[in-house]
């Protein structure tokens, strides 16, 4: 599975590009959000699934054969348990108007407080 | 179009999705949605790779089938764990499933070699050089990633001590280690010899054993940060292994996010990443951790549940100081019941949040909004500290270096220029503590001995309980 030199050049392109790009989306996040960011991009290289699909297909051989399904298997492990957990952490986040009231009129004395 | 060039034009989009989603998940408006574009364009992806040529699904059945069984066995497996395991245990929970990843990386660069090598023992060609040296970036990033995050795992789950694990030489050792992995990778460049890719590998997993063993506590959330920007990578390498586009992509952006997202994790503990990886922070703590607490002739004034409930009952304004004692306790329930209670009687009340508290850095805010403490009432320490001189009780919950004010104060000390919250400008502090013990980074805390300091100890949920009773009977 090796691609020509013009190939390699290609991916080296894409490869640079992607970690100037990388590097900028994520440089004014808050820290309030460090966890879940490191959480979700850790669900984004779950993609290897993709990878592991594609070696799972053309496995030949028993040693192959089991090293591809395993392969899959801890791909999907990471991909799905990423994405589940990192929106059970965001779901947290939303706000929620008025599910308490003494805790509103508290908070409004706060602002009120706070000058 | 045939159907390859279809299929490139989805995986084109979905890292297209995956670029959109990360710059949503750095704004907290967009995360929620970010992380579910991504999910949506993984899933499409997916979806297409069955249908995908180079995968060769149609012509192997069995394949196709044990794939999807190992699909199903997978999601099976990490729904249930994501949704229930307590958000308390969230960084493990995380090591864990970018240790697999690491792991598939690896496997993938494993299957490529043993393919390639098969085929060159038929006949075929040896594959090109630079294509060999890719599949073993993979496998080598792969392998540290997957066995360095399982021990972090064992390291956060408490199965082995969470400080630092030293032993005489460890940076040389683990130097020594390296060499001889890239010395292992480039022979088994030259001569495609099967044996000496499984030493690489198994050489590659000890590495990861041994450069996360010396490094301990709140450093971890750093390192899984660090290996998650690894598995990235290692991603990326299989993209280039197999010619795919969006692994190359979706890898890289990962790791050079995770690497930047590292370095903002260090700069809030006040340290460079290399202090937090190489010089195993924390580690005299055993040493003069008991000489600490039974040397110490200083006295500190405990108070009563009962005398701390009613300064909190007739304050003006109270501060809570949530920190890794407030998380390992799970007491963010608790704290919340205190706040609103406090609240009730008019008492003003925020929570001012140290960027490291917790178990990694932000997991505090997790921990709250789990609680369903409204958002307006948790402050960033830069927006708190500038309150805390007109607060009259600054209530420090399982926290200890985060408002060390030797931070400001003590040229010498380990944590000097690190930010901290200014729980000493307040007019009383109240620190709820299970035991004199020094916090991670092993050192003295003056505000304890302050005067205007009294200490509660006790476990932070129990504590808080209490002092729930006291303020309802004030």
């Amino acid at each position: 599975m090796s691609g020509n030199t013009t190939g390699i050049l290609e991916f080296l392109t894409i490869f640079i590009l992607a970690m100037f790009v990388g590097n900028e989306v994520v440089a004014r996040v808050p820290s309030i959000l460090h966890t879940p960011l490191m959480s979700g991009s850790n669900a984004i290289h779950g993609i290897v699934l993709v990878g592991a699909m594609i070696i799972m297909g053309t496995a030949s051989g028993t040693a192959q054969v089991v090293l591809g399904f395993l392969a899959v298997l801890l791909a999907t492990l990471n991909i799905v348990g990423g994405f589940t957990v990192t929106d059970r952490m965001l779901e947290m986040f939303k706000s929620k108007p008025g599910d308490n009231p003494p805790k509103g009129k508290a908070s409004a004395d706060v602002e009120g407080g706070a000058k | 179009m045939t159907l390859a060039i279809w299929i490139d034009l989805i995986y084109l989009l979905a890292a297209v999705a995956f670029i959109v989603a990360l710059k949503g998940l750095s704004s907290p408006k967009h995360a929620r949605n970010g992380n579910l574009l991504a999910a949506g364009a993984a899933i499409v992806a997916v979806g297409a790779t069955f249908f995908n040529p180079e995968a060769h699904f149609s012509s192997h059945t069995t394949n196709l089938v044990l794939a999807i069984v190992a699909m199903v066995l997978g999601a099976a497996i990490a729904v249930p764990v994501a949704r229930m395991v307590k958000m308390t245990a969230m960084p493990q929970l995380v090591a864990i499933f970018n240790g697999v990843g690491g792991g598939a990386a690896a496997l993938i660069s494993i299957v490529v070699f043993l393919s390639d090598a098969n085929l060159h023992s038929l006949g075929a060609p040896k594959p090109a050089v630079y294509a060999i040296a890719e599949g073993m970036l993979g496998l080598l990033i792969g392998c540290v990633s997957f066995s360095g995050s399982a021990i972090a795992f064992i390291k956060l789950q408490e199965l082995i001590t969470g400080r630092p694990i030293t032993y005489p030489g460890q940076q040389i050792i683990n130097g020594l280690v390296g060499v001889a992995i890239v010395s292992l990778a480039v022979a088994t460049l030259l001569t495609d010899s099967v044996p000496l890719m499984i030493a690489t590998a198994v050489l590659s997993l000890v590495l990861g054993v041994i450069f996360v063993l010396p490094i301990g506590g709140a450093d971890v959330p750093v390192l899984i940060s660090l290996l998650n920007s690894f598995t990235g990578l290692a991603v990326a390498a299989s993209g280039f292994t197999l010619n795919n586009n969006l692994l190359i992509i979706a890898g890289t952006l990962v790791g050079a996010s995770g690497i930047l997202l590292t370095r903002m994790m260090s700069k809030a503990m006040g340290r460079s990443l290399s202090n937090v990886l190489f010089s195993a922070f924390g580690s005299v703590v055993t040493a003069s951790g008991g000489a600490d607490g039974t040397g110490e002739t200083r006295q500190v004034r405990t108070g009563t549940p009962e005398d701390i409930g009613v300064l909190l009952a007739y304050a003006r304004k109270v501060v809570i100081i949530p920190g890794y004692g407030l998380a390992v306790a799970q007491a963010q329930h608790t704290a919340r019941e205190l706040a609103d209670l406090l609240m009730e009687r008019g008492v003003e009340v925020f929570y001012a949040i140290h960027p490291v508290a917790g178990r990694m850095p932000g997991h505090m805010n997790v921990l709250l909004a789990e609680a369903n403490v409204p958002y307006d009432e948790l402050k960033e320490m830069d927006e708190a500290n500038p309150e805390m001189a007109t607060a009259d009780v600054a209530l420090v919950v399982g926290a200890n270096d985060t408002v060390n004010p030797a931070a400001k104060n003590t040229p010498g000390s380990p944590i000097y220029g690190m930010p901290i919250i200014n729980a000493d400008e307040a007019a009383h502090v109240i620190f709820l503590k299970r035991s004199m013990r020094p916090g991670f980074a092993g050192i003295d805390n003056d505000l304890l001995f302050d005067e205007k300091t009294s200490l509660l100890f006790g476990d932070a949920k129990d504590t808080l309980a209490k002092l729930v009773v006291a303020v309802q009977e004030a």
